[in-house]
Order: C-alpha cells, then structure tokens, then sequence
C-alpha cells in the first residue's frame, strides 16, 4: 500500500489561525465562523478500473452502486407485483399459477420492496450521495467500511435472488415471517427458501450497520466549518434520524433472524410451541410465536420511519428550492422528524391488536400510535404553509411533491383509522391494510424517490432530464397508483380479506370481481410507465441538455462543488464555510431568488435576512 | 395550469367515490355497530382534514404559480400559527381515539353470561365444542388429540365429559345471546372472522385467544382465515347459522358430547373386536 500515501489529496490539516486567514475573518467579525477542529482527511484515490468502479471508496460512487442494486431489486418487486395482480384480477389466466407460486411472489415482493428497495435506496442511495456533499465532507468518515458495505448489501441480494432458484422455491410465509408456518411444511418454500431469507436478511443487517455507522459519524463529526446541526438541510436531518432509527432497529430483526434459523436448523424451540402436524406432534414445545412478533415489529414499524424519515427531509427541500421560498417553521420540522424517530420505538404493537397478545396492550399502543399523528400532521402543514406566498415552479419535481403530498395525507388518515385499536378490529388482515400501507411508505416515498431523481440527476450526471417525458411520467405513475389504492380501501371495508389467492364467491363479495380488473390493469399500466424513466436516463446520458452548476438555484452545498459532477473529494481545494441554514430563498433585498450556504453576511447586508 | 386542475379533480373525484360507492361494509349482523360509528366519525374528520389540505395545496398551485419577479413572502416561522395547528391537531386526535378506546374497553371485557366456545383451529379447517350442562369446558392439551379424542380433551377432567363437539366448520348460534370466542391452534396462526360480526382474533399455537360478540340477526355467514396460515389459507372457510332460541336448542339436541362420543367409540371397538373374532373363527 506504499502508493497511498501518494494518494493522498495533500489536502492539509491548517491550524485555527490560517483558517481565520482563509475566510477573511476574525472573532467579533460578523463574517467570522469558528476554525476547524479537526485535520482533514486522507482520501484513497482509486487508480486502476477496480479501485475506481466496483470496490471503489467514493461515497458517490457507492451511492450510485447501492442505487442501482436497489433499482434493480425493485424491478423484480415491481414484476412480482405484475403477476400476483394478474392472479387476482385475472384469475387462471396464467395457467402456471399455483396458490404456492402466488405466495411466495406475495412475500418476495414485500420483503424486496421494503427492505431491499426503499430502505437500500434512500440510506444507501441518497445517504451516500448527499450527505458529505451536504454537510461539506470530503467523503464518509469511513470510505473503507463504507465500500464493505455496500458489497455485503450485494451479497445479501444475491443471496435473496439465489432462493429462487433452491428447491422448493423462495419462501411463502409472507413478508412478515411469521413462525410457526414460515418454517413448516404447508407453506411454500419452507427449507431452503426461509433458510436463504434469514441469511440474506442477516447479512443486510450486517452491512447496513457499516454503512449506517458512516452515516451518522459524517453528519456528527465531519460537518464543515460554520454547518451547525441546525443548518443542516432536512434532507440530511431525515437521513441523520433514520440511520438512528436502523442501528437501534435492525438488531431486533437480525436476532428474530437467528433465533428462528436455529429453530428451523437446530430443532430449537424459541417460536415454537408443542404442534401437531399430519397427527403428529412435533418435536417443539415451549416457544412462543407472538414474542417473533414482538420482535419483528420493534424492527418492523420503525422500518416504516427509516423510510418515511429521508423522505419527509429530501420532499421539505425539493419543496423549498422549487417553491423559491424558506420552508416553514424549519425548527418545528426538525424537532418532528426525531420526534417521530423517538415515538416509532414505543408503537410496534399496533400491528399486533389482534394478533393475541394481552388486550389491554391496545389502549397503550393505541394512545402512543395517535400521538405521532401530531408532528406527522405538523409537517404536513409545514409542507403546503412553504407553498403558501411562495414562487412555486410547477415542473416535474414539483409535480412529484404535489403527488406526495396527496397520497401522504390520504395514507396517512388511514393510518389514524388502523391505529385506533376497535377500528383496526373489523380492518385488520383485509384489503384497507394492504391500500394503507401501500399509499403511506409505498407509492408516498416513491414519489419522492421520483422528485428527488428529476431534481439531483443533473448534478450527478451533468445532464438534465426530459421535462416532457418527467411530466408522462409523473402523471401516470401517479393518476395510476391513485386509482389503484384509493378504491382498494373499499374492498376493506366489504370483508376481502389479504393474502388470498383466490376471492370467494360470497354474495356479498362478487361486486369486488370488477374492482380487481380495473385495479389489475391500473397496476399493469403504472408498472410499464416507469420504464418511461429508464429510458429518459439512458436518452439524457447520451444526448441531455448540458445541466451547469446549480440549475435548479438552489442553496444547499451539494450545488456548490468545483466541479459537476463533483469530483472525489467533493470541493477542490478548500472546503465551504457555512454562514446560513440552506432555505434563504427570496430573501428581501436580496438580488437573486436566492443565497448559498456559503454566502457571507457582509455581502448581504443590506437585506433582511433572519439570523440562523 | 393543467396540473392545479387534474389535482382538482382526483379530490372531487375521490369524494364522488365515497358517496357513489357500491363497495361498503356488509350489514352488521353483532353488537359492534360502536366500530362503525367510529369508522364513520374518523372517516368524516379525516377525510375533512384530506380534502382541507389538497384543497389549500391546489389553491396555492393555482395562486402562487412562478412569475419572474413575483414577490414571495420571506418569513421563517410563525409561532402562534404552529401553535394553534399543533392544539387544532391534538384535539382532533384525541376526539377520535377517545371512542376507540372506550369500545375497545368493551371488547376487552366479556360480559359475564357469555357462552364460551372453544374453536379449534388446524391447517386447513375448523371444529367447535361447546359446554355441557355444567356450563363449562374441560381442559385441552395438543399430546392427547387423536382419532379417539379429536379435541384434546384431558379424559379425567370431569368438566370434558359433557362438552358437546361439533366435528364440522358449521357451528349454530342463539340470537342475542353474548359468545365469548375460546381460540386455540394445534399448529400455526388462524384467525376465525366472519365480516358481518366485525371482530376477531388471532389463534395462537401454545395459548388461548379470546374475544366476543353478540350476534343479533337470523342468517347464515361464512366464516374466513384472517391470518395467513400456508398454502391452503385461502380455502379456510367456515360457516355460522344464527338462529331463534328454539331452533337452535332444537340443533343442540342433536349434538353429540364428549363422553356419548367415547362410549360409541368404545362400541365400535367391542363390535369391530367381536367381527374380528368372528372371522378368526371363520377362518379356522
């Protein structure tokens, strides 16, 4: 490794009094910003094809790996998705359907989208993207931990798509795994198929902790100078929760992992109880399913948050930035987004009113799942209050915000219908979940996902999207995924209940079959359309609109790079100084719309800017 | 300003949905009317505060689209705003939760002149027994099921003895007469529900759940797998007759119990005993 040391930028430790120097100030100057208290850090620059490309040490680079990883597992989600709704729109039309096909299709497909998927995405994706570039680091604390991870997530996928091809075929226990059936026979994939989801499973764990110990050191110990912790844009403030959120979560699920791999493997008994199978009786006794419950919904609905958390932050600062205005009451945001991230730990039980545990659980879980109705509320409010007398661009990525905000609300409500304990009763294990659930951390982060694409494609490939294609896009994915969801809650409401293969032919129940049709090929169309963006990526890398620095004007440091795309190293020969928090958009007396972070107060005196 | 007015028209349209909708919940058939009238309370303060918020959105899109030069308002915060939402909020949450918690009380609490019936839960089908003259079930352990003893029943448990068993997924019900559900499964979770009754329960391998109602309408309703259970989850069914007092004093009449079931078995055996000797005979 002698050639490291060459690698590295040369960037040097400077001492406090250079640093005052550099930014032109000193104490008492209204300019001034405290010095650095730590030396920078070495950088390995990657040399041959390998270093740079695939085990490579740049945060952005491993972004954009964990991105497209993540990609693609939602392709296989999204067409696992395709085929349970072509069995139950469409019923026998796909002659190779077997109830066993569909449940294993059933479960793949939540487990992929939720975890592998969303969670992969917004805290491998955009973590690793943004956060050094947004708090003004060269790189993640620990570049080589962080390539590490980003391989064991590789690993874990393989191993998950690898259970497609075992005997017996993945595993259809549903996403939730829930023991005694997951590892039994009589339900599809019970051998080899539940043995690679727990290892897979444990191995996502275990590289999402290297990378999530990444995150939260860079955004607690490597923030530039003068980017106080609320300066940070709620992008970063989002992701900065949800990673707290994962490293408290993710053991609870990697220990049910375990125990349950040691009963399926070992013939252990920790979710076992005595059960008689075919006339006889197993060799288990003793264990209990509900406490598997217990501990994969402690993981499970703060899962909901790590999802829901980088969303609410990276939707606050497309709103911001495209509605030229501050977002509104930015202390209030940040205090809910851990507000919430602390609530998501005292509410897991909600998913479980029913589920046998001791009743009078529900009203404790029933109270503390309404009570984070109120900052989730208040954020919305914040949302459309920054619209309100603002100067709001209406293009894709906007457009992509509006959607959010509709379906986020409506799956919201919902939610305060499941969480009040006697409604979840005639609700729970039918259709209204599956529409909830679907709208609140499926279609609502993903139209995030979207907005956030259109908005930060520029600054990683240079090239700006197609504005005609975004808007196709957008309107089917979202007219689409609305008619799918929003009449799916009335089917709640008749009885049908979830993970049915077949509906039945009760009277009461033969009105569905229409619905199932149309929501069918609602999903079919939707599907398709996000093709649309694959193509609008692969057209704009060849021939996009050249982007240039900062084209949305936005104020956030990411924009502020020497080069775009940013460089390894994120800022060339000096790091910014932060004098702002990134929302001074049309400011008073300000000559532009807006005022980077790094803006100096002496340049804008004259203007009314608030002190933050 | 195509977009402000395509938003416009999904939140008219979701509300035409709602008031047009063929899709509703089946008639109740139970005393939980309370979780619909709370289902119907949240439905009109939530869908107010969906409509409330699109519409503020929508007006904003339509107002405030981009205009070079427009003048936007620069103002960080606004204390009382945040405040008065924040109090709006509470309350209204508070108003929903406080109903849900009051009927959740009630299903909590099973009146005392409940009739308690054990459902038995296996993949993939239902049976049901039902207490004697002595008003109570005997106790049951998964090691003592069998051909001879389809329940479990512990054989020296004299309360077991009458229990009437009803080897089939159909089980008859009085009108207004409280049913306090006993769950148990032998091998992984079930859930017995049936729509028109609005409640239910998991079955748990290893303990007993329960839950109750009170059904108050003459019917027939099928009873469905609320909790996935494996491949056959689907094809779960069951059915609950509820029926006047007479009719159904008139089907438990017929029922068989515990104790008649083992006396017949024993018959069987001694004739089966009998004909086996008899060929023995026959063959020498």
């Amino acid at each position: 490794m002698s050639d490291e040391i060459e690698n590295k930028t040369g960037y040097q430790a400077q001492s406090s009094e250079t640093m005052n120097e550099y930014s032109g100030a000193a104490v008492g100057d209204i300019d001034y910003v405290r010095p650095a208290e730590l030396p920078e850090q070495d950088l390995y620059h990657g040399h041959t094809f390998l270093t740079k490309w695939v085990f490579c040490q740049d945060a952005k680079v491993i972004g954009v790996q964990y991105f497209l990883t993540a990609v693609f597992t939602g392709v296989v989600g999204l067409i696992l998705s395709w085929l349970m709704r072509l069995q139950l729109g469409f019923p026998g039309l796909a002659g190779f359907m077997t109830a066993e096909h569909y449940y294993q299709f059933v479960t793949m497909h939540g487990m992929i989208m939720v975890v592998y998927f969303l969670t992969a995405l917004f805290l491998g994706g955009f973590g690793n993207y943004l956060i050094p570039l947004m708090v003004g680091a060269r790189d993640m604390v620990f570049p080589y931990v962080n390539m590490l991870s980003f391989w064991m997530f590789f690993v874990a996928v393989a191993v998950l798509m690898a259970s497609f091809f075992v005997p017996g075929g993945p595993t259809g226990s549903g996403w939730t795994l829930y023991p005694p059936q997951a590892i039994l026979e009589g339900t599809p994939g019970s051998g080899a198929g539940i043995l690679l989801m727990l290892i897979s499973l444990s191995l996502f764990v275990i590289g999402f902790t290297m990378g999530g110990l990444n995150y939260m050191i860079t955004i607690l110990q490597a923030r530039t100078r003068g980017m106080t912790l609320m300066r940070m844009p709620l992008t970063v403030w989002g992701i900065f929760t949800a990673t707290v959120l994962a490293m408290l979560a993710f053991p609870a699920l990697l220990v049910s992992s375990i125990m349950m791999t040691l009963d399926k493997v070992l013939g252990t008994s920790f979710f076992m109880p005595t059960i008689l199978k075919a006339g006889e009786v197993l060799e288990y006794g003793g264990g209990s399913p509900i406490l598997f419950q217990h501990l994969f919904w402690f993981f499970g609905h703060p899962e909901v948050y790590i999802v829901a958390l980088p969303a609410f932050g990276i939707v606050s600062d497309l709103i911001s930035v495209h509605a030229r205005k501050n977002i509104f009451g930015y202390r209030m945001m940040v205090w809910a987004i851990v507000g919430i991230g602390a609530l998501s730990f005292f509410v897991w039980a909600h998913h479980m009113y029913v589920s046998g545990m001791n009743p009078w659980f529900g009203f404790f879980f029933a109270t503390t799942t309404l009570i984070i109705a109120v900052p989730t509320a208040m954020k919305v409010y914040n949302w459309i209050l920054t619209l309100w007398r603002g100067n709001i661009r209406i293009n894709v990525v906007m457009l992509w915000c509006l959607g959010f905000i509709v379906t986020f609300v409506n799956g919201g409500i919902t939610g305060i219908f499941l969480g009040n304990v006697s409604v979840d009763v005639p609700l729970s294990d039918t259709y209204f979940v599956v529409a909830h659930f679907h709208m609140v951390m499926g279609i609502a982060p993903l139209m995030v996902i979207m907005g956030a694409v259109y908005h930060w494609f520029p600054l990683v490939a240079g090239r700006m999207l197609n504005e005609g294609l975004g808007k196709w896009h957008f309107w089917i994915t979202f007219l689409g995924a609305y008619s799918i969801y929003f009449p799916m809650h009335y089917l709640g409401f008749i009885g049908v209940p979830r993970r049915y293969f077949e509906m039945y032919d009760s009277p009461y129940m033969t009105s569905a079959i229409g619905m199932n049709e149309f929501i069918s090929l609602a999903a079919f169309i939707v599907g398709a359309a996000q093709f649309i963006l694959i193509y609008n990526i692969i057209k704009t890398l060849k021939t996009g609109k050249p982007a240039g620095k900062n084209p949305w004007k936005a104020n956030s440091l990411e924009w502020h790079t020497s080069t775009v795309p940013p460089e390894h190293g994120n800022f060339g020969e000096r790091l910014p100084v932060v004098h702002r928090w990134p929302y001074d958009y049309s400011v008073p007396g300000a000559k532009e719309d807006f005022m980077p972070q790094t803006t100096p107060p002496s340049e804008v005196l004259n203007t009314e800017v608030e002190k933050t | 300003m195509h977009a402000g007015i395509i938003f416009l028209l999904v939140i008219v349209g979701s509300i035409l949905f709602h008031i047009f909708t063929p899709w509703y919940w089946t008639d109740i058939a139970s005393n939980w009317q309370g979780m619909d009238d709370t289902i119907t309370l949240t439905f009109w303060v939530g869908g107010g505060v969906f409509v409330a918020v699109c519409l503020f959105m929508i007006y904003c899109v339509f107002k405030f689209s981009y205009k070079e030069g427009r003048k936007v308002e620069y103002k960080p915060e606004d204390k009382k705003l945040e405040r008065i939402l924040t109090w709006a909020t509470t309350l209204g949450v508070a108003a929903l939760l406080a109903p849900g918690l009051i009927i959740w009380n009630q299903y909590v609490n099973v009146p005392k002149n409940a009739l308690e019936v054990d459902v038995m839960a296996w993949q993939w089908g239902w049976q049901y027994r039902l207490p004697g003259d002595d008003g109570k079930l005997g106790t049951t352990k998964v090691i003592n099921i069998s051909d001879e003893n389809p329940f479990g029943i512990n054989p020296d448990d004299p309360f077991g003895q009458d229990d009437v068993i009803i080897q089939s997924d159909v089980l008859n019900m009085e009108t207004n007469r409280p049913i306090k559900i006993l769950l148990r499964s032998v091998d992984v979770l079930h859930n017995w529900y049936v729509p028109q009754f609005r409640a239910k329960m998991d079955a748990v391998p290893g303990v007993v759940t329960f839950y109750w109602f009170e059904p108050n309408k003459v019917g027939e309703y099928e009873v469905l797998c609320a909790e996935y259970c494996g491949v056959g989850h689907y094809a779960m069914r069951g059915t609950v007759i509820v029926q006047t007092k007479q009719d159904y004093n008139q089907w438990l009449n017929e029922q068989e119990t515990f104790s008649e079931l083992v006396a017949k078995q024993n018959k069987l055996k001694i004739e089966e005993n009998k004909i086996a000797k008899k060929i023995k005979l026959n063959l020498n």
